[in-house]
């Protein structure tokens, strides 16, 4: 019966069971473990459980905190990032290219480390920006204190409010400019037109962007853990760190940490959904017209002002840390002066060459990312094939499970992973580098299917059928014609995975075991163990790597249109 | 004193001459029409009298007000200009319903709202919307849509009414008919229309005078009559309808198409103040008869029927003509062998 079915299966079918065979390991039943870890207590649903461990004293803090610091962070990236993009591509503003590429800066580097820098500049006591203050009016305490939510709120914020300045600034720049010029000439002055034309047309996008920053703050793992959990601020991943990592696995901070996680499961759902509604309003369609110069404001005696602004805010927000991690990873102790005499390359061959753990970590970051970046990637290629350009019947499973690594935060992701491949289920990969690998193929999923899928949906079915009428199998078609086609897409999913993984955090801390620490969490639990200097060392060592990489991104990506 | 003037505009755009030296005096009440192949720069002499493009050099006056002049580095705002305007792209805004649409520009001029109910449930009326009212953009068809446009810019009852392309994104049917209706709303408002196209069949039904530009530089101005009969150069007669342009060799005082000699004569002489050693003559392959005998042998190579018409190409020695001629007219079949004689032809110098 069994063997009948399966010959009777075309390549369709097979692709099909494949795919979806991979996403239920990787992601749905990791996904499942949670949920019913947090609702079922021996077998038995229970409710009574979940609000008991609701109703305790340091998890509705955190729950708390994860909210003040979402809607934190969605608001003041929101309006940041909306004033930059209208600046950008509504104004004279001078050099509005550079600052438009300055502006994405933050994107690529990882928020963790500006914590950490910032951390080194506004830390009560030792802050150097205190310090300094402290030194220069002579008053006692300190101008700013980082480890607060408003300092949360703060880091967070400068590294998260690229999201709403793309989404803006592109809409910005496809509107049609005529619905512009239209109110103009209806007799609208320019505050009017922003007012009951422009921003009103935009609003769509700006609520896109800001839902994804409060997406990525209620999950968001680094910035509170450098700056929250030394004063006792936690938010709901820094709370499930801390309960596993102190409880070393026990099953009451598991079902706590899986109550947490759903938690955030279901908020991210609700959020990408909500998002989805909003972007499919139709009405709000704009993008239509030949393509003209829009309106431009001038900003006349704003103009030095605004880019000095501009300006400052880049330097405050991606120069100083940058140079602040720089300076300190050189310094022989923390705290000194920068003076050159305080200052050596020692501490960089220490960690490159000398030391154990960094070198362990570096190795680590970079084989796994690879492998991550490479697995994903192929796999990402064929589901993203099934979903786009396969009619078979039961589709829709996978299309629902192709939705679902969008909504999983890093940390849900690794407790998953923990209650899965720990044993239970007769594989047992604690502890090991396989474990992180798993994990990160879950967590940057989204991304390789994003990717790809873009890319096949450029590809018209008629190309395929085309081949298929040359005389191609289905195979060949594939291969000598859909996959050379799609292949930019699917070179920047690999990138789009390997860079973020060299630098992850989130996940990797909640499942790294003695020789499988990652940079990212080297990085964390030297900051925590006091080890600054180093600390910083390298961090300044993976934003060499984040900045080279870029780099050679943008000059593959760009080599590849100038190809077609 | 013309009704909208300008003297003298010329736009750069980088290093690219967009306009040169524009000097036209548009009369009120005039449907005033700007045609030219893409880039011509008939859009951006629109944009300037609109007001959303500086000078480089020169002046526009409305109604014996100055509106920009580059002498004087004064620009009147867009929105101080009380123009009506209407794009290609309609320009509808899709957060608004039709009402609001309408009623916007006359929100903008703080007027009593029992009045500009009326004024825009009068202009939805004309523009036959009036059951469209609480509709949003995106549930119309784009003939509803450019509508709206309309009516938008009629609800200020302007003096000038700017028109980019208005019918070029509708389908052929729709855009014959819009043409009529704009037509009709000019003869009961009045106003001075200013009109931007690329479709020279548009710009003859529409206007009283057409403008033909070429590289920001004026090639004409006339009437739809005067520019269709007597193109004053060789761009304007190709560009304005199907043409001809046959090399003629003079031997012995008469007229033969270069290479056919042999195939007789044509029945016309160059004018004698054109007389060159290169010129071409012009004719519309409607304007040439098909004969049994007496004109200019030549052999049919090709014939297409399209409907009513048939469509020759026809071959006097090495040189190809299009002839069209009605389907009742003499029938030759393809290499048949037949007389031309050229009816109203033009002589241009070769380029």
């Amino acid at each position: 019966m069994l063997q009948r079915y399966i010959k009777s299966m075309g390549m369709a079918e097979v692709l099909l069971v494949l795919s979806v065979l991979i996403l239920v390991v990787v992601v749905a039943i990791p996904v499942l473990l949670i949920f019913w870890t947090a609702l079922f207590v021996d077998g038995q649903f229970n409710v009574n459980d979940i609000v008991k461990v609701l109703s305790e004293q340091d998890t509705y803090e955190a729950l708390k905190n994860s909210i003040v610091i979402a809607v934190g962070v969605t608001f003041f990236s929101t309006v940041i990032g909306v004033f930059f993009a209208w600046l950008v591509s509504r104004t004279d503003l001078p050099f509005k290219n550079t600052m438009k590429l300055l502006f994405l800066v933050p994107f690529m580097l990882p928020s963790f480390i500006g914590a950490l820098a910032w951390k080194m500049l506004l830390s009560p006591r030792s802050g150097y920006i205190n310090k300094f203050i402290a030194g220069t009016f002579g008053f006692e305490g300190s101008l700013f204190d980082i480890y607060s939510l408003a300092g949360i709120i703060a880091v967070e914020t400068m590294y998260l409010f690229p999201f709403v300045f793309i989404q803006v600034s592109g809409a910005l720049e496809r509107m049609d400019p005529t619905l512009e010029e239209s109110a103009r000439i209806s007799g609208a002055d320019l505050v009017t037109i922003t007012r009951k034309i422009t921003l009103p047309l935009m609003l769509p996008s700006i609520v896109a962007g800001a839902l994804l920053v409060a997406l990525y703050s209620l999950a968001h793992f680094g910035v509170p853990a450098i700056l929250g959990t030394e004063v006792g601020i936690y938010n709901i991943p820094t709370k499930i760190y801390e309960r596993i990592y102190q409880s070393a696995g026990s099953f009451a901070a598991i079902r706590t940490g899986t109550i947490l996680s759903a938690i955030l499961v279901i908020s991210a759902g609700i959020i990408l959904y909500a998002q989805s509604f909003i972007l499919k309003a139709g009405r709000f369609q704009v993008i239509a017209g030949k393509s003209m110069r829009p309106v431009l404001l001038k900003l006349r005696r704003l103009k030095t002002p605004l880019l000095i602004i501009s300006v400052l805010y880049i330097l405050i927000t991606v120069i100083l840390p940058t140079i602040t991690i720089f300076l300190v990873g050189t310094l022989k102790t923390y705290g000194l002066e920068f003076t050159l005499g305080n200052m050596t390359l020692g501490n960089l061959k220490y960690i490159l060459f000398d030391w154990r753990l960094t070198k362990d970590a570096i190795w680590n970051s970079f084989y796994l990312s690879l492998a991550a970046a490479f697995v994903t990637m192929l796999v990402g290629t064929l589901i993203s094939y099934v979903i786009v350009k396969m009619k078979v019947r039961g589709k829709f499973v996978l299309e629902f499970l192709g939705v679902l690594p969008f909504s999983v935060p890093g940390t849900v992701i690794a407790l998953g992973v923990i209650l899965m491949w720990s044993g239970k289920f007769g594989v047992n990969l604690y502890n090991t580098a396989w474990i992180i690998l798993v994990a990160y193929i879950a967590r940057y999923m989204a991304f390789s299917l994003k990717s790809n899928s873009a890319a096949l949906e450029q590809v018209h079915d008629s190309l395929e059928e085309a081949a298929r009428a040359c005389g191609a199998t289905h195979w060949q078609a594939l291969k000598d014609i859909v996959i050379p086609l799609i292949k930019p897409g699917m070179v920047a999913a690999f990138f789009l995975i390997f860079l973020p993984a060299l630098r992850e955090l989130t996940t990797s801390v909640l499942l790294y075991g003695p020789t499988t620490r990652t940079i990212g969490v080297a990085i964390y639990t030297l900051n925590e163990d006091g080890e600054t200097v180093y600390a910083a060392t390298l961090a300044s060592v993976a934003l060499v790597i984040i900045v080279v990489g870029q780099l050679v991104i943008k000059r593959i990506t760009r080599s590849k249109v100038e190809a077609v | 004193m013309s009704f909208v003037n300008l003297q003298h505009i010329t736009k750069r755009f980088g290093n690219v001459i967009a306009v040169k030296d524009l000097t036209i005096d548009i009369e009120k009440g005039e449907c005033f029409s700007m045609l030219g192949p893409s880039g011509c720069g008939k859009t951006t002499t629109l944009r300037m009298i609109a007001g959303f493009e500086d000078l480089d050099e020169g002046e526009i006056s409305v109604d014996g007000r100055l509106f920009s002049s580059s002498y004087k580095k004064y620009y009147l705002p867009p929105e101080q200009r009380n123009f009506g305007m209407v794009f290609q792209a309609f320009a509808v805004w899709p957060h608004l319903n039709v009402f609001n649409n309408v009623a916007f520009p006359l929100q903008i001029r703080r007027i009593s709202r029992a009045e500009i109910a009326e004024r825009t449930r009068n202009a939805m009326l004309y523009t036959g919307l009036a059951k469209y009212e609480t509709a949003y953009p995106n549930e119309l068809s784009s003939g509803q849509k450019q509508r709206i446009a309309l009516a938008r810019s009629i609800a200020i009852n302007p003096a000038v009414m700017l028109l980019d392309e208005p019918l070029s994104n509708l389908d052929p049917k729709l855009r014959e008919e819009m043409r009529f209706e704009i037509k009709d709303l000019q003869r009961k408002f009045g106003f001075t229309i200013i009109f931007v196209t690329h479709d020279q069949s548009e710009a003859m039904a529409l206007s009283d005078r057409i403008m033909v530009m070429r590289d920001g530089v004026l090639q004409q101005i006339g009437t739809p009559l005067n520019v269709y009969t007597k193109p004053a150069n060789r761009f304007i007669f190709s560009f304005i309808g199907l043409s001809n342009f046959l090399p003629v060799v003079v031997k012995n005082g008469a007229v033969y198409i270069e290479g056919a000699e042999n195939s007789g004569c044509i029945d016309s002489q160059i004018p004698s103040d054109m007389r060159s050693d290169k010129m071409v003559l012009a004719c519309r392959p409607s304007e040439i008869e098909l004969k049994k005998n007496g004109g200019v042998k030549a052999v049919i190579k090709r014939k297409v029927y399209l409907g009513d018409i048939i469509d020759y190409r026809i071959m006097a020695g090495s040189t190809e003509i299009r002839v069209q001629k009605n389907r009742r007219s003499a029938d030759f079949a393809e290499g048949d062998v037949c007389c031309l004689k050229f009816n109203r032809l033009l002589w241009y110098h070769h380029d």
